[in-house]
């Protein structure tokens, strides 16, 4: 268990090191933040002192160097855009982010797993078809096109709920969080069923498919004969077996929540980590766009671990190795 | 089924639900205003970044010694008036009673440190040093009097302290931009106090009922930033926001139809022009049809670039490339700024004409070049690249479109990578527009720096000289509209349009809307 999680931990800083190399590169390839951001007036002298000041005249393996040195004690640079440190914008947007993934999550598991079942044991009934075909809906209309159509219906025809922003957030423990209040909640509606809708469909058919399939196996024809209630069969028979795969993709999948809520956030002018990238690569502000690629990373390995680790409170015939 | 069926038995739907209440949208006070701005704010200290959307928030709390009306003519600020005492002395006098947003009067001692911090801010990538480069001293002479000494004779003075806010000096004394996001240091004179601020969300200000201009009508307003172009929109439409600037050319007009929403448009003072090499014996991207460089640099020769004049449509493209939010164009600077000629006319849409022009210059044929441009920036800039490259191509000159994002194509033009681009420019002064795109660059002046073909004539220059060196405006103001004409009819740079700027707002509300593009909620009127 332990090798597991140490082995784990060392793959992760090569995989660290690799995206700073690469991000770090890539955006300095595409240009100069200072040729965007400089004040029109400037003259030639001007510029040339501001791209001095900031350390971008020089060549690229000792500006990288010059990164990693600092990033290893922690640091790792202040916005050009904003002048505040990038990773405190992160922070600070990451619980906007991470309440919509949650909340997005949270909707996609409390109605993808009883929905997809139910399809998955009346499949031929008028109620599994139709979720099968609103699934297939929900994987292929693109983000932004649902999200601007549930802003047309929900905010601008109906006036129901508010077309964009965060409500009013509340502070626990020093975070502001959103979904506590009864604004927060009505603004927090749209965006994160816009969020969910993917996954929700992708768990429809996961837990379809795993239904279907328990269902033709011996244990759960032999528990039939045993004469176990039909309720006790899916929960403790089906149910529980289908997890696995259920558990590996919504953990994944809350992954990429996190990392490409961008288009939601955007759409819903949502104040969110992925906002802060689209705006930061406008303007190559690369202390920042490396952070928060960074801090993804993290976050995927931290997850990836999580779910490795759910699987042998699952089953208990997987053990998790050190050497494979 | 209709739209209208739908949202009927939706709304049913939600009666028999009983959520309705629940849902209902937040009763606001009619005294508050809520507006979307386009732009990301990325910091509330005014002598951080020169960007327009920090300039927008910051102008609602702090002001500067110079104002320009919406047409962008120099008037007023904090400075009731200023006056010459030698060609290189100026000496502004402040207003009376103009008190900070926490009780203290504003003084000189204020205003001198205010002109002194964009200097000492350093992790910047673009301050606001360039704006007070040409001062040598500030002295304050009295309270109320600041006399400012130049290091040349400049006559622009005035309008580059317009882009220079006025700090307290006592907040803003040890403050760096982290202390103006908190609002410790965001204490201005302006007609908004800072009562909090959401990084990438809203700023929510409440009148400074001690401003010195008129009552503005909001007690209270948030300026939220709506990046994407149709959720701004739609926030409008569902009633969250009362206003909304840029509106989306797809937009208006619909909008425009809408009883309940008003638009307000004017011309913008941003120009949008093509820049062409006028340096190098042989620029990238010009070829002949087979792809062979050519002997000369086609761009050097005037007929050419006539040529290439003749050859744009500009009537077409504003009515329907800009849906109308154009207005073709024939000067550096739009209708009403200062040294904006009048008499000069959009070139006509003549392509045999073209056609001559070029054979006369040895092109029967035309030949080949590559035009690039950003496809973020400007409204529907990446198809006005592409409608110019064909009416280019029908003449004969084979044109092939680069289109970027700004931050990709704006370093490799600045490089020289391009021999032909398009870019957008906005100023409130004909000379100084042309100072940054027509003059010949050249680093020890400070000149050309945006000239990125390099064209280069004397003449202009020397009349840029002089009008700079003019301390008379109506003297300066006729030199720059010389310099403009000249550089104009020499097609140093082929101007395409002035873009055209839209409001959207609740249709109770009004909006003189503004030639520099700014969204002031004090200038928002109930009607």
């Amino acid at each position: 268990m332990l090798t597991f999680v140490l082995r784990r931990l060392g793959q992760s800083a090569l995989a660290l090191f690799v995206m700073s190399v690469l991000v770090f590169a890539g955006v300095y390839a595409i240009g100069n933040p200072v040729d965007i951001l400089i004040s029109p007036q400037a003259d030639q002298a001007e510029i040339a002192q501001t791209i001095a000041r900031l350390g971008l005249d020089r060549p690229l393996w000792e500006q990288y160097w010059l990164f990693l040195k600092s990033a290893l004690t922690g640091d790792l640079g202040v916005s050009y855009a904003a002048s505040v440190p990038a990773i405190t914008l992160i922070l600070e947007r990451m619980p906007a982010t991470l309440e919509l993934a949650l909340t997005a999550t949270v909707i996609a598991i409390v109605l993808g797993i009883p929905l997809g079942l139910l399809a998955g044991l009346k499949p031929e009934s008028w109620a599994g078809r139709s979720i099968m075909a609103g699934s297939i809906l929900g994987f292929s209309l693109p983000t932004f096109w649902v999200g601007l159509m549930l802003i047309m219906v929900f905010s601008v025809q109906l006036g129901w709920l508010p077309a964009t922003g965060r409500g009013t957030t509340v502070e626990v423990y020093g975070i502001p969080l959103s979904f506590l209040t009864a604004d927060g909640i009505r603004h927090l509606i749209l965006p994160a069923t816009n969020l969910a809708l993917f996954q929700l469909s992708l768990l429809i058919r996961l837990t379809r498919a795993g239904t279907r399939e328990a269902l033709q196996q011996d244990y759960v024809r032999y528990a039939r004969a045993k004469g176990v209630t039909e309720h006790n069969v899916v929960r403790v028979h089906v149910l529980r077996n289908i997890l696995i795969p259920v558990v590996t993709v919504a953990g994944l999948e809350l992954g990429s929540l996190i990392a490409f809520a961008i288009v939601t956030e955007t759409i819903f002018a949502w104040p969110g980590m992925g906002k802060l990238l689209i705006d930061s690569i406008n303007v190559l502000d690369r202390p920042v766009i490396v952070a928060y690629l960074l801090v993804i990373v993290c976050l995927f390995i931290v997850i990836n671990l999580l779910v490795d680790l759910l699987y042998t409170a699952l089953d208990p015939r997987v053990r998790l190795q050190g050497t494979r | 089924m209709s739209i209208l069926k739908f949202q009927r038995i939706l709304r049913r739907g939600a009666v028999l639900l009983c959520i309705t209440p629940f849902f209902q949208a937040a009763i606001t006070s009619a005294a508050e205003l809520r507006i979307g701005l386009s732009g990301e704010v990325t910091s509330l200290d005014p002598h951080y970044l020169a960007a327009q959307p920090n300039l927008t928030v910051a102008r609602h709390v702090f002001e500067s010694l110079t104002d320009v009306d919406p047409q962008t003519r120099l008037i007023p600020g904090l400075a009731e008036s200023w006056r010459v005492l030698d060609a290189k002395t100026w000496e502004f006098t402040l207003r009376r009673g103009v008190i900070f947003h926490d009780g203290t009067p504003l003084t000189a001692e204020d205003v001198a440190f205010s002109l002194q911090r964009p200097l000492s801010i350093k992790g910047s990538p673009g301050g606001f040093a360039s704006y007070v480069r040409a001062i040598a001293t500030t002295t304050v002479v009295d309270k109320r009097t600041l006399r400012i000494k130049t290091k040349y004779p400049y006559g622009a003075l005035p309008e580059e302290l317009n882009s220079i806010l006025i700090v307290s000096k006592r907040a803003a004394l040890k403050a760096g931009p982290e202390d103006f996001d908190s609002g410790r240091a965001m204490i201005g004179t302006g007609p908004y106090k800072f009562v909090n601020y959401r990084r990438g969300d809203r700023l929510v200000l409440e009148r400074h009922d001690g401003w010195w201009g008129p009552r503005p009508a909001w007690e209270r307003v948030t300026l939220r930033v709506v990046t994407s172009d149709p959720s701004r929109t739609a926030a409008l439409l569902a009633g969250d926001l009362d206003a909304i600037e840029h509106v989306p050319s797809a937009d208006i007009k619909n909008l425009k139809q809408n009883k309940k929403l008003r638009v307000m448009q004017t011309t913008s003072w941003r120009t949008i022009l093509l820049h062409l090499d006028q340096y190098r014996a042989q620029p990238p991207g010009i070829t002949d049809h087979t792809g062979k460089p050519l002997p000369h640099n086609p761009f050097l020769d005037l007929r050419v670039r006539k040529a290439l004049s003749k050859a744009i449509h500009r009537e077409a493209i504003a009515a329907r490339v800009m849906e109308g939010l154009a207005v073709p164009a024939a000067n550096i600077v739009s209708p009403g700024v200062f040294g904006h000629n009048t008499e000069l006319k959009p070139e006509a849409y003549d392509p045999e004409g073209a056609k001559r022009l070029l054979a006369e210059a040895g092109y029967p044929k035309g030949f080949r070049v590559t035009l690039a441009g950003p496809n973020n920036r400007y409204i529907n800039d990446e198809q006005v690249l592409q409608t110019v490259a064909q009416l280019l191509t029908r003449v004969g000159i084979v044109t092939r479109v680069e289109a970027a994002p700004m931050s990709a194509f704006i370093g490799r033009a600045r490089n020289g990578d391009t021999a032909f681009s398009l870019l957008g420019w906005g100023s409130f002064a004909a000379d100084l527009a042309l100072r940054s795109l027509v003059a010949t660059p050249t680093a020890e002046k400070g000149w050309g720096t945006w000239n990125w073909g390099h064209y280069s004539n004397l003449k202009v220059d020397a009349l840029m000289e002089q009008a700079f060196a003019s301390v008379d405006r109506p003297k300066r103001e006729a030199l720059a509209r010389e310099a403009n004409t000249l550089a104009m009819n020499d097609l140093a740079i082929i101007p395409l349009h002035h873009q055209v700027v839209s409001w959207a707002m609740r249709a109770n509300l009004d909006y003189t809307p503004r030639t520099d593009e700014f969204t002031f909620a004090h200038h928002f009127t109930p009607h």
